[in-house]
């Protein structure tokens, strides 16, 4: 019982600290959100790879002994930033366990070099991050799931036998429990 | 007391536990050929709006948007096109902000009307107070068009989904889903595309 209790008081503290951090989170996108826009697109190189969907689908189906977990955000989603931490726990954690994280970015090019890149660079993000910029979404939404409506977050988890789709936001503990799926 | 303060922990996990896990997307809301229900919502010029109000409109393009959506804003320009291209021909856009303010400030009742006095928006601009209607439409993100015809049964959805197939650019359209639609509709034909999807910003609730 008493263990019980500690366990609950952790876990609240974990989800009040969660919140705090969710709270400047938010601040800081409203904030940067409102000048995203109107940004010229600078034409300076970018970091990052840039694909198109015909480019980026290969990566959706590796037939290899590897678990791929695909997310797809952008930073000026904050669903999308919030859970970021726990991919990239999940990519510490497992990348020894045949575990390869991508983040797909849908940024528009506008915000590649004044938004994507610094934010990619502040988090000290380590799981590799590619850019899909295809405004045909229609067409391509589809093919990465049948079931998806178009919302971010969403992740792609998928081996070569199995793969499941997520349009939603996660904790670490949900990503954990999907991720072990694949993994057994 | 113990037990008082686990069950409250209990139940501040459940709840926020309950923000993340949403239900099948595609699953809720309208259909196309559903009733979409009218409402009485609170416009930037401080005027209660409702579709009813239109006493010679032919059908109605509600669109969710909002001020701070990276693609409502690629769109706003394109969905004041759609305003004054059909609401002479009875089919005007009525658009509303389903975003709750306290949880995004840029979307607030005051900030949607510096917003929509910026671009010179053609439109009512309404704020979904309390959030009850963008559920009941299933709207998922901003921006997401309605396009309802007026019927004796009512108000019925015809196409779902996004204003065309190109945000970047407008003129690299090649498909514009929502003005296919609505020739199709005013002209009695059938829809060919019904309803389309696009990368969107989620609503805050």
């Amino acid at each position: 019982m008493k263990n019980l209790v500690v366990g609950l008081l952790v876990s609240a503290l974990i989800v009040s600290c969660g919140n705090t951090t969710k709270q400047k989170v938010n601040e800081e996108i409203s904030e940067t959100q409102e000048l995203a826009v109107a940004q010229e697109v600078n034409t300076e190189k970018v970091k990052f790879p840039v694909y198109d969907f015909e480019g980026l689908e290969p990566l959706l189906h590796q037939d290899d002994d590897k678990v791929h977990v695909i997310n797809f955000w952008a930073t000026w989603c904050k669903p999308c930033v919030v859970e970021l931490p726990y991919f990239e726990k999940i990519h510490a954690e497992q990348k020894e366990n045949n575990v390869e994280v991508l983040l797909v970015s849908l940024d528009m090019p506008s915000m590649w070099k004044t938004r994507l890149e610094p934010f990619v660079k502040n988090k000290g993000l380590k799981s590799k991050v590619v850019i899909l910029d295809d405004p045909k979404q229609n067409d391509w939404i589809p093919k990465v799931a049948e079931e998806w409506s178009g919302g971010i977050p969403a992740t792609l988890i998928y081996n070569k036998d199995k793969r499941s789709f997520y349009e939603h936001g996660f904790t670490y503990e949900e990503l954990n429990t999907e991720l072990n799926k694949f993994l057994n | 007391m113990k037990t008082l303060k686990i069950l409250g922990l209990f139940a501040l996990i459940l709840s926020l536990g309950a923000f993340t896990i949403t239900s099948d997307p595609m699953d809720d809301g309208y259909k196309i050929g559903d009733v979409a229900t009218d409402f009485s919502l609170k416009n930037i010029d401080g005027n209660m709006v409702s579709l009813s109000d239109y006493d010679n409109a032919k059908g109605y393009l509600v669109i969710f948007t909002c001020n701070t959506c990276p693609y409502a804003r690629a769109y706003e320009d394109r969905i004041i096109a759609l305003d004054k291209e059909y609401k002479p021909k009875g089919v005007p856009v009525v658009a509303i902000n389903p975003n709750n303010p306290e949880v995004q400030s840029g979307d607030s009742f005051e900030k949607m009307k510096q917003r929509a006095a910026d671009k010179g928006f053609t439109f009512p601009y309404l704020l979904d107070e309390g959030q009850e209607i963008f559920p009941q439409y299933g709207a998922k993100r901003t921006p997401h068009v309605y396009l309802l015809e007026k019927t004796e049964q009512g108000n019925v959805v015809r196409y779902i989904g996004a204003i065309d197939d190109d945000y970047q650019d407008a003129s690299k359209v090649e498909d514009a889903f929502v003005e296919d639609a609505v020739d199709a509709m005013l002209a009695g034909k059938e829809i060919e595309v019904k309803t389309t999807r696009a990368i969107g910003c989620t609503i805050k609730v």
